[in-house]
């Protein structure tokens, strides 16, 4: 844009528009305070661990099976947020029905409720007693201290993200192409693989990513539901803080850095979607 | 084929899925937010007024709530703005490197956020000594909890900002430049009244995300009962006392200010979409009208993707 804008000038070129100088101050002051330097303090602490303290650390069988409750349950939370986000998200684009408005702002209760609360609320729902437990417990179903709660929770708090990044790529779809192979003889099931799943594929896998995300991070909803047993039900967000509450610092500090590493690897693909999400919509 | 449109499918189709759609929404999200009001009043409004007001603890942690959200929600506006309009009136290099990193609190998990807090400010931390010597607690203190509620909080203000303020444009800020306007003049009077809706939206966001966040805050609070308990580590702590009741308690007074979080939003949303509208149809005219740039009520424009955040 700065090429052939006039108004985007280079600050080097000194820009007509005032507040460079202290919006880029105030800037680099919080971001470095808060951001870098945390982080960077963080990776510091791992790396003078030497790598074979770290693997002794952050490669424990505990801290492996948290790693793998971590990543299993948010992939196949994720997933169900997913595909039940999509579904959310076209029946809001493309039926109008009474409720819609109601419907589409209750999906963004999970954002605006605090995640203890979701914790306390699935726990006591889903127990022997409560108003969901008392007809699934008898089936088998523990949705309460298990490791279907952890999915559960985390399907809450990222079935917000799974839905808002899909709805507007679906609002925005160009619905000439899809009559066209309607009336070229295609099925509606051939019409929205072909022909619609294409384009918004990648608003989906972003929504995907960005939920596996929330969901690799999620602490508060999961303390409450899971149980917290080594092994079976410990995610790693719960391993570290118990590492911490034991000034175990080192080793909280390694499981940390596994965890950061996984987070920073999706934000990448994150970016990186988002950017050909850009470029398909332009 | 005397179908409205080919492309719309039947009636009966369109009820599944409508009915599948309110099944999920309804399933995951209706029953959770019933079922705390349900517990929360199952023994009468008396008893929920009894374990809010009379236990001093949790009287603490609602004014610690309300101390600690609201100042880390004004340094967000602050940074918030600053970042908005570094990233959407300036070109320079590092530009969107900076864009990625307003948004890495997203990503990083609260408790890992909490950690590096405790490994740089903690007694055995970086700065622990010097801290110490100075008189000056962070960790196990409500710094600390400003400190962790800042970082988790911090890309929602600047995520509203940034596509309001490419959208709007710089032109009516030039235009007060090269009146003579001052540069706080021109957010005063310019930049400000243009943006106020969506700045208002992600403030209502953070406060949202402020007043709740628990993973961050439970790791650097140290939860000392009447000290450093928020609300959110309230209700976890009667959780782990087995007073379920009063956990619901504290619980219902956080889902009901979720609540209104969320009609605010609504109201906000609207008020940013008439406005988008105006901007439209402003953009629209015949270039005779608008030449010399767009009227001075036309506003911001919004965008659905901002709310995800």
């Amino acid at each position: 844009m700065p090429a052939h804008n006039p108004i985007f000038r280079s600050p080097r070129r000194r820009s007509v528009l005032p507040g460079f100088g202290i919006s880029a101050a105030i800037t680099s002051l919080m971001i470095t305070a808060l951001v870098i330097v945390p982080l960077a303090v963080l990776a510091l602490r791992a790396a003078s661990l030497g790598p074979t303290e770290f693997l002794a650390a952050a490669w424990t069988p505990r801290a492996r099976a948290a790693y793998a409750v971590s990543l299993g349950a948010s992939l196949t939370a994720a997933i169900i947020s997913s595909v039940s986000g999509l579904l959310v998200a076209w029946v809001l684009v493309r039926i109008d029905f009474p409720g819609r408005r109601l419907l589409d702002a209750l999906v963004d209760v999970p954002l605006a409720l605090p995640t203890a609360v979701a914790g306390l609320v699935y726990s006591t729902l889903y127990v022997e007693r409560g108003w969901l437990g008392r007809y699934l417990v008898p089936l088998g179903i523990h949705g309460a201290y298990s490791w279907l709660g952890i999915v559960l929770v985390l399907v809450f708090v990222s079935l917000p993200f799974a839905i808002r990044v899909v709805q507007p790529v679906l609002e925005s779809l160009d619905r000439d192409s899809e009559e066209a192979a309607r009336m070229l003889g295609a099925s509606r099931v051939q019409t929205f693989l072909q022909v619609i799943f294409p384009a918004i594929f990648p608003a989906v896998l972003t929504g995907f990513a960005l939920a596996l995300a929330r969901a690799l991070g999620e602490y508060g909803s999961v303390v409450f539901i899971s149980g917290n047993m080594p092994f079976k039900t410990e995610i790693a967000p719960v391993l570290i803080v118990s590492r911490l509450e034991e000034f175990a610092y080192a080793e909280a500090t390694a499981i940390a850095v596994v965890l950061l590493g996984m987070s920073v690897s999706l934000l990448v693909i994150v970016n990186w979607l988002q950017q050909r999400v850009a470029r398909n919509s332009q | 084929m005397p179908k409205p449109t080919i492309t719309s499918a039947n009636p009966l189709t369109h009820r599944l899925l409508v009915a599948a759609a309110v099944g999920i929404v309804g399933l995951l999200i209706v029953v959770p937010l019933a079922s705390v009001f349900a517990e929360a009043f199952a023994e009468g409004p008396a008893a929920w007024w009894r374990a809010l007001a009379h236990d001093p603890d949790t009287r603490h942690a609602i004014w610690l709530s309300l101390t600690v959200a609201p100042i880390a929600v004004a340094i967000n506006t602050v940074f918030g703005i600053a970042a908005a309009w570094l990233v959407s009136r300036f070109r320079f290099p590092g530009r969107s490197l900076l864009i990625t990193l307003c948004d890495v609190p997203f990503s990083v998990s609260p408790v890992v956020a909490g950690l590096a807090l405790v490994l740089i400010f903690g007694r055995q931390g970086l700065l622990g000594p010097t801290l110490a010597t100075l008189g000056w607690k962070v960790i196990f203190s409500w710094p600390g909890l400003v400190l962790a509620t800042t970082f988790v909080t911090l890309p929602l203000v600047v995520r509203e900002l940034i596509p309001v303020m490419e959208a709007i444009g710089p032109e009516e800020e030039l235009a007060a430049v090269s009146l003579g306007a001052s540069g706080w003049q021109v957010f005063t009077r310019v930049t400000l009244p243009n943006i106020r809706w969506a700045l208002l939206h992600g403030i209502v966001l953070a406060n949202a995300r402020a007043m709740g966040e628990f993973g961050a805050v439970y790791v650097v609070s140290g939860h000392i009962a009447g000290a450093t308990d928020t609300m959110p580590l309230r209700v976890e702590k009667l959780f782990q006392e087995y007073r379920t009741p009063a956990s619901m308690a504290v619980a219902s007074v956080l889902a009901g200010l979720a609540l209104v979080t969320l009609v605010a939003k609504f109201l906000i949303e609207r008020r940013l979409e008439a406005e988008a509208r105006e901007l439209e149809a402003a953009r629209s005219l015949p270039d005779t009208i608008v030449g010399s740039g767009t009227p001075p009520d036309a506003g911001p424009r919004t965008s659905t993707q901002g709310s995800t955040a």
